[in-house]
């Protein structure tokens, strides 16, 4: 268990997939506009990284080494495909809004790097919790992000006023630029956490 | 004038990095200097422009009339990925001396979601054939200038004394924020 929970705290907080390694923003940036988008990215995320995950690991022996980066993107696209005609059938209007940002997940180098990095040579159970934690560890980033975007920028949170009405929300925030600033600024303080922790542990 | 009008979308207004977010691991990871810039823009301009006019042609004559749209996500990347290999080994018979300059670049399209968001989003927006590769092509010129940009910028910025924890990412993405704050300033050349 303490191998779990230590392996958890690893891949989301010490190696974290977005402001660590730099991986998976395009996303992460694209569809943080407000809370229920992020929160369904999320969502997205961690089930089909944790669905890879496994399955890549489960065939880990089957699989050919030379073809072993079409096998694992074939395998993405099949949970990307499923994740997006369930929503398209029980969240039609997310759907829309998410657009190709969905599709795009079997891009999202988050996933095709740690079936690559990990399932291939680990057992089901830990390539399990890799796929939670850097579901979870992108989760971590997009959630604020989105949260502090919608509230800047549309004034509410998850779809109901909160700011007073009669202050003009900054509506830049919800556009492209916003989300460059808001994600470097985040990357900048969770860095800086980071180094600041390093430093006490000497 | 339909199709300069989606070619100055496609560079300025919509570029896909700066407004629509694709590429940016790409954009952020081979930016450090002006010349990997050039290689990687080559070599997404060439795949890009062939990746959309693939796909498409699939799309319409192979996947609609079977009624098998859903199968798009899957069918696309593997066309990308197998166009990426197809056109390394072609380039390498063909000429060397692109093939060195692309070098490495090359594979590293296959994770490149601008391609494969380029190619999703010309059948989304319904353009006929032609509208695609304009689509596609200046997509891809949009691409290289934002990429040549912003690498122009970081190559200051290395020689330059920035705190340790703004170092890096994070720098880049302010850089990369206020460059699209400048994009956004070309919203007003098409009307609507």
């Amino acid at each position: 268990m303490r191998f779990y929970t230590r392996l958890l705290k690893q891949t989301i907080w010490h190696e974290n997939p977005i402001f660590h390694q730099m991986l998976g923003i395009c996303s992460a940036l694209a569809v943080t506009t407000n809370l229920k988008n992020g929160l369904i990215m999320s969502l997205a995320v961690i089930v089909i990284s944790m669905a890879t995950n496994v399955t890549v690991s489960m065939l880990k022996t089957f699989i050919p080494r030379n073809i072993r980066l079409i096998t694992e993107m074939i395998i993405i696209a099949t949970f990307v495909i499923i994740f997006d005609q369930l929503l398209k059938a029980y969240y039609y209007q997310m759907s829309k809004t998410l657009g190709p940002y969905v599709g795009l997940i079997i891009t999202n180098c988050i996933i095709l790097g740690r079936s690559e990095a990990f399932a291939l040579r680990n057992r089901v159970l830990p390539s399990l919790v890799d796929g939670l934690g850097n579901g979870l560890g992108y989760a971590m980033l997009l959630l604020p992000i989105s949260f502090f975007r919608e509230l800047l920028g549309a004034g509410s949170i998850a779809g109901h006023q909160v700011m007073p009405a009669n202050l003009e929300p900054a509506r830049a925030i919800l556009l492209a630029p916003g989300a460059f600033l808001l994600l470097g600024i985040f990357i900048w303080i969770l860095r800086g956490i980071q180094l600041h922790h390093a430093k006490e542990a000497e | 004038m339909e199709y300069l009008l989606i070619a100055i979308n496609s560079v300025f207004i919509g570029n896909l990095i700066l407004a629509k977010f694709l590429g940016i691991c790409p954009f952020l990871g081979v930016s450090k200097k002006v010349s990997t810039a050039l290689g990687m823009s080559m070599a997404v301009m060439f795949v890009m422009t062939l990746a959309a006019t693939v796909t498409w042609i699939l799309f319409h004559f192979l996947l609609e009339p079977l009624n098998l749209q859903y199968l798009r996500t899957i069918v696309f990347i593997l066309v990308i990925a197998s166009l990426v290999q197809l056109t390394e080994m072609a380039i390498q018979k063909i000429s060397p001396a692109l093939y060195e300059a692309l070098g490495i670049y090359l594979p590293l399209i296959t994770t490149n979601c601008a391609i494969l968001g380029v190619a999703i989003n010309s059948i989304e927006k319904e353009y006929n054939f032609l509208g695609m590769l304009v689509y596609a092509f200046f997509g891809a010129v949009g691409f290289a200038l934002a990429l040549l940009l912003f690498s122009g910028i970081r190559e200051r910025l290395d020689i330059s004394s920035v705190p340790k924890s703004f170092r890096g990412a994070a720098s880049s993405l302010i850089v990369a924020g206020i460059l699209s704050l400048a994009f956004m300033g070309f919203a007003g050349l098409v009307p609507g």
